[in-house]
């Protein structure tokens, strides 16, 4: 009788934020073979969009991921407005830098709420959701929403930044500092939180290149990759920020880049609102785009995001793929998982930031 | 039940034994109006009780679970009003399903609401689990949890605010409250 046996962690179970089942093989406590189960929440996105038109697309672009929706909302802009070949106002890319770089610190938040509970660390959770809530509210005065914004618009944004919206951000932000080093403190002189992410779920930078892992998983395993830096969009050319990474490759180093990356969208947001021109927000667009093909990528708050747009000149896309981060970061888990103990999972897969409406589409 | 059966308990063993005395203050409480007197008397007490512990299952699908998840936040802190979520289907009364149902995931939904001892109760979050909402033609998606499973309480919105979610609870304890159902001699 062999010692090992498989046991499946999922659809429900308390360790996975959203449904996915994960198989791994057991020799007593110790990982042999892991194998990620998607599909639950496969809905056939890509196939749905192409019976919509270009315009009802930027709402359903929300519901991709809806841990950093706006990211998801303005990629598919981005690169609708490069098929129709138009570009987006000066101050519009400006608003949606300060939009983009709350939703990056709004999606951070939540992944460490994430993590708070699945390391047992109730503290973590609450303290992330009241932060959370302050940024939430910031992107209510802007869009409208709490969570799916549909916002941005192609060719530019829905509307102007609200009256006081600049003393606001800037209030929240410095409040938010101050607080980010209590959580802060609160995870690093936590003794159980540094035992079960220290040097756990390795990945070294070549394996990480070869996984096709982007992102701030990449970052921790020392490869400077970020795409804000290395092929610009909208106008991070002239913002003033850093490129967090760390070079242990393990669970804690990408706590801490993600951490560090929170600081730097704090600082893009302040620059950004500082030296936000004035202007139009939105320019008119055709309705129907050229014939053509477009492909862009920008940097999501988990990983490298990609959407290909084929037109056949229609005012309805012929095929619009997407490429999700945590798509191919997922199908790297096995590479982590592997020779650590069961009781390390929820902190490999937790610090992954898990979002399965983008992986399965 | 045969009453003579009584006059042989010593020949019983203790399950059939056991059989006999449920069976027979079953029917004499029936038979005599007690059980009615004691609905009566308890039904306040158990639906009080379950008001005030009503314990949604963790399991989070969509948008909303983020929704859900503020809403145990401190901001909104459904825990003061008893929203305690609970890990295994075995221990929640309310499968509190928030998100779209695709066909995979379909007999795994079924199978938990199968779990959940009675009494429970069903909360549809979200346009999605209403009725399909966006993904209205979508090849894979179940076009509303009501189609399978019966549901108590509609939060509409997408996604729905976590005061919405609050509310939705809300409901469910006024629906027990209007139960009143008492479980004395019950399953």
């Amino acid at each position: 009788m062999s010692d090992e046996m498989w046991v499946n962690m999922g659809p429900q179970h308390p360790f996975n934020h959203g449904l996915w089942n994960l198989r791994v093989r057991l020799n007593g406590e110790t990982i042999t073979a892991a194998e990620p189960i998607i599909g639950y929440l496969h809905r056939g996105w890509e196939k749905m969009v192409e019976n919509r038109t270009y315009s009802q697309i930027v709402p359903l672009a929300d519901r991709l991921c809806y841990g950093s929706s706006l990211s998801w909302n303005h990629l598919y802009c981005l690169s609708a407005e490069r098929l129709y070949g138009v570009e987006a106002p000066t101050r519009a890319k400006y608003i949606r830098v300060v939009a983009l770089e709350l939703q990056r610190i709004t999606s951070h938040l939540c992944w460490l709420m994430a993590v708070g509970t699945d390391l047992g660390s109730y503290t973590i959770m609450t303290w992330t959701i009241r932060e959370r809530e302050l940024f939430l509210d910031l992107l209510c005065q802007l869009s409208g929403a709490r969570m799916t914004y549909n916002y941005c618009r192609i060719g530019g944004v829905r509307s102007d930044i609200p009256e006081n919206f600049e003393r606001d951000v800037n209030r929240t932000l410095d409040e938010f500092e101050k607080r980010l080093r209590d959580i802060e403190a609160l995870c690093d002189e936590n003794e159980p939180f540094l035992m079960r992410t220290v040097g756990i779920g390795k990945i070294d930078a070549k394996t990480a290149m070869n996984l096709g892992l982007t992102g701030p998983i990449m970052r921790a395993s020392g490869v400077e990759m970020d795409l804000r830096r290395l092929d610009p969009y909208e106008v991070y050319q002239d913002m003033k920020f850093d490129i967090c990474y760390a070079t242990d490759g393990d669970v804690y180093a990408r706590y801490r880049v993600r951490i560090d990356e929170m600081r730097e969208s704090a600082k893009i947001v302040r620059q950004a609102l500082a030296e936000m021109p004035k202007g139009p927000v939105r320019v008119k667009v055709p309705r129907c785009p050229p014939k053509g093909t477009v492909a862009c990528h920008v940097e999501d708050p988990r990983g490298e995001s990609l959407m290909y747009i084929v037109s056949d000149g229609t005012e309805r896309p012929y095929r619009l793929k997407v490429r999700s981060p945590n798509f191919v970061n997922l199908s790297a888990s096995p590479a982590m998982l592997l020779g650590f103990k069961i009781s390390d999972v929820p902190a490999i897969m937790g610090v992954m930031d898990m979002c399965i409406g983008e992986t399965d589409r | 039940m045969d009453i003579d059966l009584s006059f042989q308990a010593m020949t019983m063993t203790t399950k059939q034994f056991a059989e006999m005395t449920k069976t027979m203050t079953r029917e004499v409480m029936v038979a005599t109006g007690g059980k009615k007197l004691v609905d009566k008397i308890t039904a306040p007490i158990w639906s009080w009780g379950q008001r005030n512990s009503v314990y949604p299952l963790h399991f989070g699908i969509a948008c909303c679970a983020l929704e859900m998840a503020a809403a145990g936040g401190p901001r909104y802190d459904a825990e003061r009003l008893g929203i305690v979520f609970r890990s295994s289907p075995r221990q929640s009364d309310v499968l509190l399903v928030n998100g779209w149902i695709s066909a995979k995931i379909r007999p795994a939904l079924k199978a938990l609401y199968e779990q959940m001892p009675a009494p429970k109760w069903v909360v549809a979050m979200g346009e999605c689990t209403i009725s399909g909402g966006p993904w209205y033609d979508a090849y894979n998606v179940i076009q509303g949890m009501d189609t399978f499973i019966p549901v108590d309480v509609y939060i509409p919105g997408c996604p729905s605010r976590p005061e919405a979610m609050i509310q939705g609870f809300n409901m469910i304890c006024q629906k027990m409250t209007a139960e009143n159902r008492g479980s004395f001699l019950d399953d």
